[in-house]
Formats: structure tokens, sequence, C-alpha cells
């Protein structure tokens, strides 16, 4: 009864999720019949990747009941000292780039992971913490410059540039394979692992899970390590796609975004239910609202207030549903 | 309480890391312990002191709210942009007031009645609330009217500044609410066992209701001071306010957890704070610096908090878990 219910609670959450979509591509569509052609696809397609891989993280944490804020400072610092490797070491190979930058975050992700797991505080307030801390350390590492466009290796942009599949102008980049990798290992992770078993018992029932004898600190800690692994990672994603590393600018207020994609994408906030192909959804809808809102003549100025809503709709859509689930099973029973 | 009858007051820490913080800011500078220079000071950081009293309520009934500086701005933003176009001081401040509790209601709403959890619904609502004072002003700033500003530049004898007063005044008052009335008491029960308090028949909803659009009340006066000071309003003011504040209450003793918590503790780190950006002021740490500290102490805040609830359940052997 439990797993149908929650199985049900999914599939009509992701079906909330399409709807919301083509109703963006519609809107988007009738206002602007050249909305759909390669050049709108290829901005949506770039779009995702780096909400992608980070939010994968992100959903294992959530999962956990947990919520890490610090992913867009983690992406910036990671970013910023791969760039300012690639600047200083010309040769550097850019796959030993991204493997230093997913170890940066791990590290910060780890620091993250003890502050949560061994020392008992709240995830909201440590990662709001080292969300400061780690935007002041780019600052301090960087001096404050950024990682000029002609630092960055010809090898790093071309993952954003070209990639395997290349169909009518419609390009898959390198970097949606890194999102397709990242997606696989983390449904890997959930699917077929103790670990990934490990995860979805914290987040349904974190008293049970320890009485159970599950590690609950040891995956605590490894849950926000990958998440911090992914977030360093798109550090590095972030240089290719965007050519500079900018302090202040590199990953700040990312948070939001991410945790919107994965909210919308029907991750439960109390734990312990959400689906890799659910966040993937997520970010394809905001990747899809982000394009049409510049079609639509919605200037910049409306994205955190449009980010902040989605997270809003999310919310009321996932306590409104299972309100209404709850009176369906009472009824059935 | 305690069988020794010594207590660990929570108290204790803040104060005594003030000590510290008024010494090693006088080592740093001759121009700290300037009286005058300190009380000007401490104008700017009266709008955090605001939030963060209110900011002690929600601590200690167990949620949070993220949303504070969100709210200060967007009230900010209307009420300087209502001045602009011709509304008068007093009416635009009581649309200001209103507006606040509103904002604030809105999350007591989402959190009491719809059950979701604070960190997400005022997570989302920091980014609609200034999502929308950005939609308002976009990249211009709104003037106040002339009369209207200056606030901080005017004093009581003793060269004491008006908001210092304004602040010290709230803490009175709001001290008594949490700590000496019935809403007070059912406060630190909802923060220490809800399920409880709703079985004992306090109005849980209601109390946490009251508390988050206590929270609004208190970023409408934030905002109202803000916009005085600095005379503009402008999207991006009162940026990471938050944070700030959070980190007061939880110096000050209260319990991320819920249940424990004071006005005079949230007081006392607050003058830590304001001593330790004045003293990083006067030293010329560059504000990225400054932010790291900040992030470090509010994650010591905790360690220190859980480190002294461990210590004063030690002494009660019931307590054993």
């Amino acid at each position: 009864m439990r797993s149908d219910l929650a199985k049900k609670l999914s599939t009509l959450r992701e079906a909330g999720t399409i709807v919301l979509l083509l109703a963006v591509v519609l809107a988007a569509w009738t206002k602007d019949h050249h909305f759909l052609e390669a050049k709108n696809l290829n901005s949506i397609l770039l779009w995702i990747p780096l909400l992608a891989v980070v939010g994968m993280g992100q959903m294992l944490v959530i999962l956990t009941r947990g919520i890490d804020v610090s992913v867009g400072s983690t992406m910036g610092l990671a970013g910023i000292i791969v760039g300012m490797l690639f600047r200083d070491h010309a040769g550097l190979n850019v796959f030993v780039g991204a493997g230093i930058g997913l170890a940066i975050g791990a590290v910060l992700g780890a620091f993250n992971g003890g502050l949560i797991a061994w020392l008992k505080i709240p995830p909201i307030i440590a990662t709001l913490g080292t969300l400061s801390a780690y935007r002041g350390l780019v600052f301090i590492v960087s001096k404050g410059d950024q990682v000029a466009s002609n630092d960055i290796p010809d090898a790093l942009v071309n993952w954003t540039m070209n990639g395997p599949i290349k169909v009518g102008g419609v390009t898959v980049s390198w970097l949606l394979v890194w999102a397709v990798v990242a997606s696989i290992i983390t449904a890997y992770l959930l699917k077929q692992t103790r670990t990934g078993r490990d995860i979805f018992s914290i987040g349904s029932n974190p008293d049970a899970a320890m009485l159970r004898g599950i590690p609950v600190r040891k995956v605590t800690f490894i849950v926000y390590t990958i998440c911090g692994a992914f977030a360093g990672l798109a550090g590095v994603l972030y240089a290719s796609r965007y050519g500079f590393v900018n302090p202040g600018s590199a990953g700040t207020g990312f948070e939001l975004i991410v945790i919107a994609a994965v909210v919308i994408g029907g991750t439960n906030v109390f734990g312990g239910s959400g689906t890799v192909p659910g966040v993937l959804l997520g970010c394809l809808l905001l990747g899809t609202i982000n394009v049409a809102l510049a079609v639509l003549g919605i200037d910049e100025t409306w994205q955190k207030l449009v980010y902040g809503l989605v997270i809003l709709v999310a919310l009321i859509l996932d306590s409104g549903v299972k309100k209404w689930l709850g009176k369906l099973s009472e009824v059935g029973s | 309480m305690n069988r020794k009858g010594f207590k660990i007051r929570p108290e204790m820490v803040p104060a005594i890391l003030l000590v510290f913080g008024f010494i090693a800011g006088a080592m740093e500078s001759k121009y700290f312990l300037d009286p005058k220079y300190l009380l000007d000071s401490s104008t700017q950081y009266v709008e955090t002191g605001l939030l963060a009293l209110a900011m002690t309520f929600v601590i200690v009934s167990g949620n949070i709210d993220l949303s504070v500086a969100s709210m200060t701005v967007l009230v900010a933003c209307v009420t300087a942009k209502l001045m602009e176009s011709g509304w008068a001081t007093p009416s635009a401040c009581a649309v200001a007031i209103g507006l606040g509790v509103i904002l604030g209601a809105i999350n007591g709403f989402l959190i009491s009645k719809a059950k979701l959890p604070s960190f997400v619904v005022t997570l989302a609502t920091m980014a609609v609330y200034r999502g929308i004072a950005q939609v308002l002003l976009g990249p211009n700033s709104a003037k106040v009217n002339a009369g209207f500003a200056g606030l901080d530049t005017q004093y009581l004898p003793g060269h004491v500044p008006i908001p210092l007063v304004i602040f010290l005044v709230t803490a009175l008052i709001l001290g008594v609410l949490l700590h000496r009335t019935l809403f007070g008491r059912w406060v630190f029960s909802i923060g220490t066992n809800e399920t409880a308090s709703f079985y004992s028949g306090i109005p849980a909803a209601k109390v946490k209701l009251g508390v988050f659009a206590l929270s609004g009340l208190m970023a409408a006066a934030a905002a109202l001071l803000m916009d005085s000071r600095l005379g503009v309003a402008r999207f991006d003011h009162a940026n990471g306010l938050e944070l700030d504040a959070i980190t007061a209450v939880l110096l000050g003793g209260a319990s991320i957890n819920g249940g424990r918590g004071s006005i005079l503790g949230t007081v006392l780190a607050l003058f830590l704070v304001a001593v330790l950006r004045i003293g990083m002021g006067v030293a010329n740490v560059k504000a990225e610096y400054q932010l790291v500290v900040i992030g470090s102490l509010l994650v010591i805040a905790v360690l220190s908090g859980n480190f002294v609830e461990r210590l004063s359940s030690a002494r009660k052997p019931s307590a054993a878990k």
C-alpha cells in the first residue's frame, strides 16, 4: 500500500512536470513560431548540463531530507582554481582539469558532510555557513581577478561547441554527455547499490534507519561528498560553457535554480522519494522556461522571481497531491 | 533544573566572546574604543538587529526564516516607490508595516497550514520577494521623502543615535513577549515538542503563523530604518542580512533544534557581530575575508551550542540517551 502510494505520487508528479513543460513550450510557440528551431533548441540543450550535473548531487541530498545551498559557491571555488591551473600551466589536459575540479568539490562536500553527519549541524545552517565561507575563499584564492577567456584552453571550450551527435543544426554537446554520465552514475547508485537503498531509508524515516542498523552518518557523509564532487565538476563545465570564470558571478545564486529543478522534478522535500528521470525533466523544464522567457520578451529581472515561484509551485503541488492521495486511500480502505 | 544549582546559561558564550572581541578590537586600532565612533557605527547594525530579534522567536519555535532580508528589501522598495509617487510619509509607512506582516504571514501560512518545512518555503520566498522588488524597480533606485531620510543622524542627549534607542526598546518589548507571556511559553513549547504541544491544546498552527508574521513586521521596521538611513531603495540592498541575523541568534545561545534561546543572548551576540564587523572594518579586513569569518562564526555558534547542550544534559542523569 505504502509503496503503491509513493509510486502513484511520483508518476502523477512527473506527469504534472510534463504538462507544465508543454504549457511553456506552447506559450512560447504561440508568441513566436520559430521557438522550436535549432538556435533555441541548442540554447536549451546547453542550459541543461550544468543544472543536471549539480542537480543529481542535490537530489541525493534532498532524498536524505537534507539540503545543500553551498553548491553554487563550491562550483565557483572549483571553477576558479581549475581555471587558474589552466592559466598557469598551459599544457594541462582538460580531463585532468575536470578530475581536479571533481576532487576539490569532493573535499568541500566532505567538509559539509562532516559538519552535518558527525557534528550534528542541521544541513541548512551548515551549508549556509559554507555558502559564505567558500565564496569568500573564491575571492581570496583568485585575489579578485577573473580567469579570462584566452586562458581557457580550446579543448575545454570544445566541450560546449562540439559533440558526438549533430542533427540538422542541433548539437548534442560533450557537456550534455557529462550530464548523462552523471545521471547514469546516480541512477546506478540509487537502484543497484546498498548505499542507494540506505539513502531512501534515511529519507523516509531517519530514526527507523538508525534502529535498523543503517550507517546513517556514513551514508550522509557520502551523499554530501558526492554532491560536492558533482558541483566541483560543474565548476569546470562552467568554465567550458561561459569561456571565463569570474569570482563574483561563477555559480552565484545557482543553488536556487538547482533546488528549483530538483523539487519541480518531483523530489520530495521531506526526503525518501525522487527519481533521476524526474530531475532531468525538471532541468529540461527550467532550461525551456529560461529560453522561453527571452522569446516572450520577459527580461532578466524576472528570473529570480520565476525560479522562486517554480519552487513554491512544486511545494504546493506536492502538498496538494499528497493530501488528495491520502483522501483517496482513506476512501479505498 | 539542575541538582548542583549551577546552570550553564546560553548567554555566557556571547558574553565571554564579546569581551574578547573588545580587547582584540582595541588592540587592533586606537580608533576602535572611541565611544562616539562605536555609537555611530552601531546604527547600521540596527536593521540586522531587528531581524535577529524576530528570528529568535522563529528559531526558538523550531523553524527558520531565510526570507527576512528579502522581505526587508521588498518593503523598502515598495515604500520608497510610494513616496516617490507622492505618498505622504505616514501613509507610506503604514502600508510598509501592513505589507511586512502580510509577507511574513504568507510564509507562516505555507508552513503551518500546508505543513511544509520552513527552510524550503522561506528559501523559495527569499527568491520570490527579492524577485518582486527587482521587477518593481529594475536597476533603478527610488528616493524617499526628504523629511523621512536621515533618522540615523539624529541623537538623544549623550550622542545616542535614535535607531539604537528603537532597537533597545524593541528588544525590551520582545524580551517580555518571549519570556514573560503565554504566547512566549507557547513558542518555547512548540519548539521543544510540537506534537506534544498540539495534544496539550496549544494552537500550534496559530502560534507559528504569529511568529512568522512577527518576523515580517520586524522586517518592515528594518526596511523603514534602512530607507531612512540610505535615502534610496534598491532591489540589491540588504543582501545577506539573513546570515548575520541567524548567526547572531545561534551565537546568542539559541538551539537550532528549537526550544532554547533568549532575547538577551541575541542582543549580546548582535553586539558581538557588530563589534567584529566594526573591528574588521577599522583593521581594513577585506569584505571577502569578513564573509569567511562570519560564515565560520555561524558554524562555531552551532557547535558551541551543541556542546553546551551536551554538557548540561550530561549533568542530568535522567536525560541520558
